[in-house]
């Protein structure tokens, strides 16, 4: 899986950067370092609430370095 | 539009690329040459020059430069031959303020007896004269003055010569392409070469392919524009067909980041974000070449990193520098900007879209740290070294230097050339003040510094650690 962070101007300020640092510990604590690949991109072209986040394309709603860890368990986990 | 620009020069030349932009996306730009000297100077009545026939002669030099100069000359700044007026020669000069004094003390203080007293006033011999400058410091009425030529006195390596004919030309194997003449000459007899065309091919290729294109603007932006808020100047941008606006300041994070890993190895190091200081170490002092930071400047940073996320993308920089219009063109940056353009065509480009920025809406810019926002600076690169360098593990004594101009650059690099240079982190800007100065900014001005240091403290990241993790995150990921 490709899960891309949007660093553009408006999610930085969100907290972009909090959010690939949580990504990055949430991959290695379930070591999924060989199935899991983070990447980031500037603008996904949906500045709305939260940081704008894709699991294989799909838009992730509502990431925020609170819920980044939730989000994760449960579309990268599959916990819900 | 005269409140945007210190000078009236810079007008003119704004004046020429917004119509060459304006043309460029009416498809009509085969008769420009011809016809926006005409539009520009309608006549009867001449204003700047001996006639209008002569004024559209040089707008038209300035048409062509508009649209990308002389292919063959490599330099980015040329001489207009047509338009540079010849100012007189000599250097002193005894003005009608000489009276005629009994004491003499401009013959006196002549090392060369160049001096003599003809009919009660003194007359300077120019054959023997060596521009010490004595006589003009000594005479106690002030009477003899310097009559240095702009472009020669702002040319601080002496790359600019006088020819035969009395006209300027540029020595290309000394000049660094620093832009103090084009900004210095009072006739716009010395002018940058633009690309804005490339722009325009740019953003109207991408229009149709829905290609991102990028605009990468340089931290002065800040000290510009400052009739808008930087974010309304971010939205205008937008308008004019850029995917996104991203801060160069990214860049300098990196750069930053990767000086100080250079710096554990090397013993000294003279920094590579100002293309005509490394330019001048290359051309005047070939054999400091072996002391110039490998990590490439903040633009290059910036936008290698944005092509390895956006692959397909381009990216444009714009900023006050002439000598990035040199620098994105080399082989070692890779091809990783696209185009270059300056703060001046960046109005021009606004207005010729028709876009007023005081008027948009604000769009967000945040992608860099304090330390890279303050590269914009002179001495800005060196607080970031004092400040991190402990904190990313430089454990050697750091004795930095900040260069400010090419003056300075000049004598200390004769130092550092004898082995008399103590400072090991040699930082290096041609402009005077560093970037927040350069030829191609709108205005220039001691206060310019005031608005980039804060610009620097509004950043949300105050390390340049962010940067850093992306940088070291798309490192790997594919071209």
């Amino acid at each position: 899986m490709e899960i891309k962070v949007c660093i553009g101007s408006s999610c930085h300020l969100r907290g972009s950067y909090e959010v690939i640092e949580k990504l990055k510990s949430l991959i290695a604590e379930h070591s999924l370092e060989n199935k899991v690949n983070l990447a980031a991109s500037f603008c996904l072209g949906k500045c709305g609430a939260g940081v704008t986040v894709t699991g294989d394309g799909e838009f992730w709603e509502g990431v925020t370095p609170e819920t980044v860890e939730s989000i994760f368990k449960e579309k990268v986990l599959g916990n819900k | 539009m005269d409140r945007v620009f210190d000078t009236k020069v810079q007008l003119l030349k704004y004046k020429v690329v917004k119509a060459v932009i304006e043309r460029a996306y009416a498809d009509n730009l085969d008769q420009a040459v011809y016809e926006i000297p005409k539009e520009i100077v309608p006549g009867p009545k001449s204003d700047m020059r001996c006639c209008i026939y002569k004024e559209r002669a040089v707008l038209s030099e300035r048409v062509r430069m508009a649209m990308g100069g002389d292919k063959d000359n490599p330099n980015i700044i040329e001489t207009l031959p047509v338009a540079c007026d010849e100012c007189p020669m000599e250097s002193y000069f005894v003005t009608p303020a000489c009276r005629g004094c009994i004491n003499h003390k401009c013959m006196e203080s002549c090392p060369r007896g160049a001096i003599t007293i003809v009919n009660r006033t003194a007359q300077i011999d120019a054959e023997k004269c060596i521009e010490c400058g004595k006589c003009a410091k000594s005479c106690p009425y002030g009477a003899i003055i310097e009559l240095a030529r702009p472009c020669v006195k702002a040319c601080k390596i002496k790359a600019l010569k006088i020819n035969e004919d009395k006209t300027a030309v540029i020595d290309n194997d000394k000049c660094v392409m620093c832009g103090a003449c084009v900004y210095s000459c009072p006739f716009g007899a010395i002018v940058d070469k633009s690309y804005v065309l490339d722009c325009v091919e740019i953003l109207k290729e991408a229009e149709k392919t829905k290609r991102k294109v990028y605009a990468i603007i340089a931290p002065a932006i800040v000290s510009q524009f400052k009739y808008a808020k930087i974010e309304q100047i971010v939205e205008g941008i937008k308008k004019l067909g850029f995917h996104q606006v991203i801060e160069t300041a990214m860049g300098a994070d990196i750069t930053l980041g990767k000086e100080m890993e250079e710096l554990k190895e090397k013993d000294k190091m003279t920094t590579s974000c100002c293309p005509s200081f490394v330019m001048y170490i290359e051309k005047h002092f070939p054999k400091l070449k072996q002391y110039i930071s490998s990590s490439p400047s903040p633009m290059v940073e910036v936008a290698q990193l944005i092509k390895r996320t956006s692959p397909d993308s381009k990216v444009v920089f714009i900023g006050p520098c002439a000598s990035k219009k040199y620098e994105y063109k080399l082989e070692k940056t890779g091809g990783a900007v696209d185009c270059v353009i300056s703060f001046e065509e960046l109005q021009a480009f606004l207005d010729a879209r028709g876009i007023d920025v005081a008027t948009l809406e604000e769009s967000p810019l945040n992608n860099a740290s304090k330390y890279g926002r303050i590269f914009a600076k002179s001495g800005g690169i060196t607080q970031g070294v004092k400040e991190l360098k402990e904190k990313y593990g430089v454990t050697k004594e750091i004795c930095p230097i900040a260069l400010n101009g090419l003056e300075q650059i000049r004598i200390n690099m004769l130092k550092m050339n004898a082995g008399k240079l103590p400072e090991n982190f040699i930082e290096g800007m041609a402009c005077e003040g560093g970037c927040l100065n350069g030829p191609l900014c709108l205005s220039h001005g001691d206060k310019n510094i005031v608005d980039v240091d804060k610009y620097g403290a509004q950043a949300r990241e105050q390390d340049i650690a962010a940067s850093m993790t992306l940088y070291e995150m798309t490192k790997e990921m594919k071209k």
